[in-house]
């Protein structure tokens, strides 16, 4: 065999299609489920590493192209791997390696034979994202699109006996097929009726500024209905918390990101020619995406279903990094609309790294105590050490804190936002750092939530009597979550590396990279224009607040002493301390009710005064349901049941409309 | 030689200010103490207390973990770095670099997370109580904070705060209006973020008003001292990024000795006017009801909103 020519395409063509083999060799063990757990899944894992390896070799080499000889005849799969290809597959592999080791541990001993069925969806739905992100064609990205959307939505409703799980399956894929709709009809506008179907055609399309606007519309909306972008998410905190965690833990971090990648491909690549317009649709719908997605968030007592409402909010921050690239790039600033692209990219990244490890934590969470709400749980940091590290990890990473990756993608968006005064209308000039001022208020609230998830769940006392003391998550599982929080400290630590990679993803999408002197200035300093306008170094925080720290603890031991005692908690002397008196994690969230009162549809049960065992019920809605929803759901069936009208059930009456139909058929055909 | 001199130079600030940062609050204190004509404890009274605290044996909760026992150092630690990086006496030091305006404002959460996390660690209602509550304070501040920050960014092009100082300090003596709007919406913020009267009462022990005394009332000795020392280096730090952003002159530049002389004579009158002044108006304000707090920090956000849309319609 020839390895001279063996390029990025053909390797993660390979590994995906080997990525089906094993999910096909998962079905065939599916009576033996400690080989699955224990082989499968593993071997899995290890060809995501070596998707990640491919990835990131192709961020560096050239463009390369292959024909498959699968498909219909005449008309062949066209994949091709550039670094915008490459940079999601780094990411599919990087982020599924941990999920696959954690899944390892997490589906051995449910002891079912269903580990054997599972193996071969999830083993799909890696390969199709993968396909997803090598496509080179329209056809083939709707068939792998589609299959993934199948075998995630079988995924989902994984525990199908539950009618809750079935429904949430079903609005998943409701959404999946009006997004796909969406996007095939966006192809359809960039095809124009001449030449196939591959993206090169579609490149080279002339469209006039209408019928580019129309697949803009169309392609923004269609992905943004798989991204949970704003109006389009209601199915994200429905299919999230019914997926088994590791699942979850794919979707989210990995599969919301493949609709970003569809976005980034179509609008830069296919369409072409931005319009600052554009830009400005995506960064307000983020602005909103983002802000709403956390207010949510944080009215959540469902571990996993808050952690879904987070994905929304996060999509939202990537949509403005991506908004805000759009619109320099729109009035004719590309060195700004690469500092905004690479912020978006970044946090994509970001975002799939750190919610990945948060759903693996929640899913160890489930296993090890059967308590997905977080009004039951409590002082979990006692039985699981090394979730708990974990976890906090994670939830400092989301939280957009120093020195770890969040933050290094806010700090970018920050800081293409400062870009604002180079723009010619000053609407547009003046809206910009107020788009900023709704993401450093989301973030905030973040930061808000997470400290609710973790002091409620992994701090203080636990509010819920245990049947048997809850269990560390085990060793494939820790490896997992490992993994990942290894990858929250090495993308905030070094982001250098990844942005001069990212700066080649920038070079090759829209021909333009950051300033020389910001790529000048070495590893420990990130700077994103020039040193004098801006720069951050992780390590140096780090270093100082661990020198600190360390010099602190020694002087006061050598001056004084480290002399301790244990004793009842203080509480400004109240005697009895029970678990009620703490908060919840509704609670803790009342403050935000009360302020965004209007944002939220609020059913208040208030218990009588004279009630002997009083019970305060309060739900929280979405507004989207009522005001979207169900009119479209009530015109719907509205419709439906005239139409049935037609069918009158008895024989004459079709042969009627055959006639019928035949009649007319000759009038206009002739 | 200029480097050594900015090594120098970086050593000496984050000492001194670490060291002068008990005598601000003291300062602050005796001031208001005599304003409400009461004689006072005297400036030196947080460096005793400090001593006093440290000799003390630490006494902690049988349910506190680990988390709970590093939150003073790691608070303390991100304070030093924040007087590190805020050039307090002397612009081009070697650390500055580190973070900007941006991951200064993310320095100051990350310990208040840290905080609030080890409020709720031991599980005590007070505990929750004031993380909460501190968490809401901090995610109404933080918008506004970036707000006034991004003026000043927008005027100076830059958001590192040396840049800052040697734009709006070093160079032509211009107006900004915007920087009126700004500096008030900052006065608010630092007010808030710093538990300090209307939004909260420092020397406050009465059960429900309590924000940030309750999230640290089962620390004690060494943990406290730490705990309240950090508080007052906040509290400097706030104030010198004030400085910097308002009145930026007397800063000097490195490698010049003599200008480091006048930059901590100019320091100390700045800052006893700015105790003198931050008494003042905890003297004359009453402290409000916690649901009050959005209303007053949801104006010091439009305030430096109004500056920035300012600075874009007059000034660019």
């Amino acid at each position: 065999m020839d390895f001279s020519s063996f390029r990025p395409v053909e390797a993660a063509v390979t590994l995906s299609v080997i990525w089906i083999g094993l999910g096909g060799a998962g079905l065939a063990f599916a009576r033996a489920p400690r080989v699955v757990t224990d082989w499968v899944f593993p071997a899995g894992a290890a060809v995501a590493l070596a998707l990640a390896l491919t990835g990131l070799w192709a961020m560096n080499a050239p463009v390369s192209t292959a024909v498959l000889p699968a498909g219909l005849p005449d008309l062949p799969f066209h994949v091709r791997v550039d670094p915008l290809s490459g940079f999601f597959l780094l990411l599919l592999g990087g982020v599924s390696f941990g999920i696959s080791l954690f899944s390892a541990g997490y589906f051995r001993g449910s002891g079912d034979s269903s580990v054997g069925l599972m193996s071969l969806q999830y083993h799909v739905f890696l390969a199709s994202m993968g396909f997803v992100l090598i496509a080179d064609d329209a056809y083939l990205f709707m068939v792998v699109w589609e299959s993934m959307a199948l075998s995630s939505y079988f995924l989902v409703t994984a525990e199908h006996h539950s009618e809750q799980n079935r429904k949430a399956g079903f609005i998943y894929l409701l959404v999946a097929h009006l997004g796909a709709i969406s996007i095939l009809l966006s192809f359809g506008v960039l095809h124009g009726g001449h030449g196939d179907y591959t993206f090169d055609a579609l490149r080279r399309a002339e469209l006039s500024s209408f019928w580019a606007t129309i697949a803009f519309v169309l392609a923004f909306f269609g992905f943004g209905a798989k991204a949970g972008m704003l109006p389009l998410h209601v199915w994200l905190p429905e299919a999230h918390p019914a997926a088994p965690s590791p699942v979850s833990a794919l979707m989210s971090g990995v599969m919301l990101k493949t609709a970003i990648y569809g976005m980034v491909r179509v609008i830069y690549d296919l369409i072409g020619g931005i319009r600052w317009e554009w830009g400005l649709t995506v960064l307000l719908f983020g602005a909103a995406t983002s802000l709403f997605g956390v207010l949510f968030a944080l009215m959540q007592h469902d571990l996993k279903r808050l952690l879904a409402y987070h994905s929304v909010e996060n999509i939202g921050i990537i949509l403005i990094g991506i908004g805000l690239s759009m619109v320099f790039l729109g009035s004719g600033h590309p060195v700004a609309a690469v500092l905004g692209l690479i912020a978006g990219l970044y946090h994509t990244l970001n975002h799939a790294v750190f919610k990945g490890l948060l759903f693996l934590g929640a899913g160890a969470i489930l296993k090890s105590t059967g308590l997905r709400n977080l009004n039951e749980m409590g002082g979990l940091i006692r039985y699981l050490p090394h979730t708990a590290l974990y976890f906090l990890i994670g939830a400092l990473a989301i939280s957009a804190l120093p020195p770890l990756n969040g933050f290094v993608s806010e700090w970018l968006t920050f800081q293409a936002s400062l870009q604002a005064p180079l723009l010619e209308s000053s609407v547009v000039r003046s809206l910009v750092p107020i788009v900023a001022a709704v993401l450093a208020l989301s973030g905030a609230l973040t930061g808000m939530c997470f400290v609710k998830v973790y002091g409620v769940a992994f701090l203080g006392q636990h509010r819920h009597e245990l049947a048997e003391t809850p269990r560390e998550a085990s060793r494939w599982e820790r490896a997992g979550m490992l993994w990942l929080a290894a990858a929250c400290f090495a993308l905030g630590l070094l982001p250098v590396f990844m942005i001069g990679q990212l700066n080649n993803v920038s070079q090759a999408l829209i021909k333009a990279g950051l300033p020389d002197e910001a790529m000048a200035s070495g590893w420990l300093w990130l700077v994103p224009t020039s040193s004098a306008q801006a720069s951050y170094s992780p390590i140096v925080f780090l270093l100082v607040i661990a020198a600190v720290f360390a010099l602190t603890y020694l002087v006061v031991r050598q001056v004084y002493h480290g002399r301790l005692r244990r004793s009842d908690p203080w509480d400004c002397g109240f005697p009895a301390q029970t678990s009620r008196m703490e908060d919840t994690a509704d609670g803790f969230g009342q403050p935000i009710r009360q302020i965004f009162a209007p944002v939220y549809l609020i059913h208040r049960e208030i218990p009588r005064a004279d009630d002997p065992r009083p019970v305060f019920k309060q739900e929280i809605e979405d507004r989207h349901w009522n005001a979207i929803y169900s009119p479209i759901a009530r015109f719907a069936e509205f419709l439906s049941g005239h139409i049935g009208k037609v069918q009158q059930g008895r024989i004459s009456v079709y042969l009627l409309y055959s006639f019928l139909t035949l009649i007319a058929l000759l009038v206009f055909a002739q | 030689m200029k480097q050594a001199s900015g090594i120098i130079f970086q050593v000496l600030q984050s000492v001194l200010v670490v060291l002068i940062a008990p005598l601000v609050l003291g300062w602050v204190n005796q001031c208001r103490a005599w304003l409400q004509n009461r004689s006072g404890p005297g400036v030196w009274q947080p460096y005793r207390v400090l001593n006093k605290l440290f000799h003390k044996d630490a006494v902690l909760a049988h349910d506190a973990s680990l988390l709970f026992r590093s939150t003073p150092y790691i608070l303390f630690g991100c304070m030093w770095l924040a007087v590190g990086i805020v050039p307090v006496l002397a612009t081009s030091l070697p650390f500055a670099p580190a973070a900007d305006v941006i991951a200064l404002v993310g320095l100051f959460a990350l310990a208040r997370v840290f905080v609030s996390l080890a409020g709720m660690d031991i599980g005590t209602s007070f505990g929750t109580l004031g993380a909460r509550r501190e968490m809401m304070i901090g995610f109404l501040a933080e918008p506004a904070m970036l707000m006034t920050l991004f003026t000043a960014s927008l005027i100076s092009h830059s958001t590192s705060l040396p840049t800052i100082v040697d734009t709006l300090g070093h160079g032509e003596l211009v107006i900004y209006p915007s920087m009126a709007f700004a500096a008030v919406a900052f006065v608010m913020v630092l007010l808030a973020e710093n538990a300090r009267i209307p939004i909260d009462n420092p020397s406050t022990h009465l059960e429900l008003t309590m924000i940030h005394e309750a999230m640290i009332l089962e620390y004690s000795a060494r943990h406290l001292a730490l705990v309240e020392w950090a508080t007052s280096l906040k509290l400097t730090a706030y104030i010198t990024i004030g400085f910097a952003i308002f009145v930026p002159w007397g800063i000097a530049q490195a490698g010049d000795w003599e200008g480091l002389l006048i930059a901590f004579a100019v320091l100390l009158v700045k800052l006893a006017l700015a105790g003198a002044g931050l008494a003042l108006l905890e003297t004359v304000s009453a402290k409000m009801r916690i649901f009050r707090a959005p209303e007053f920090l949801g104006t010091a956000f439009m305030l430096a909103t109004l500056g920035m849309l300012i600075h874009f319609l007059l000034e660019a």
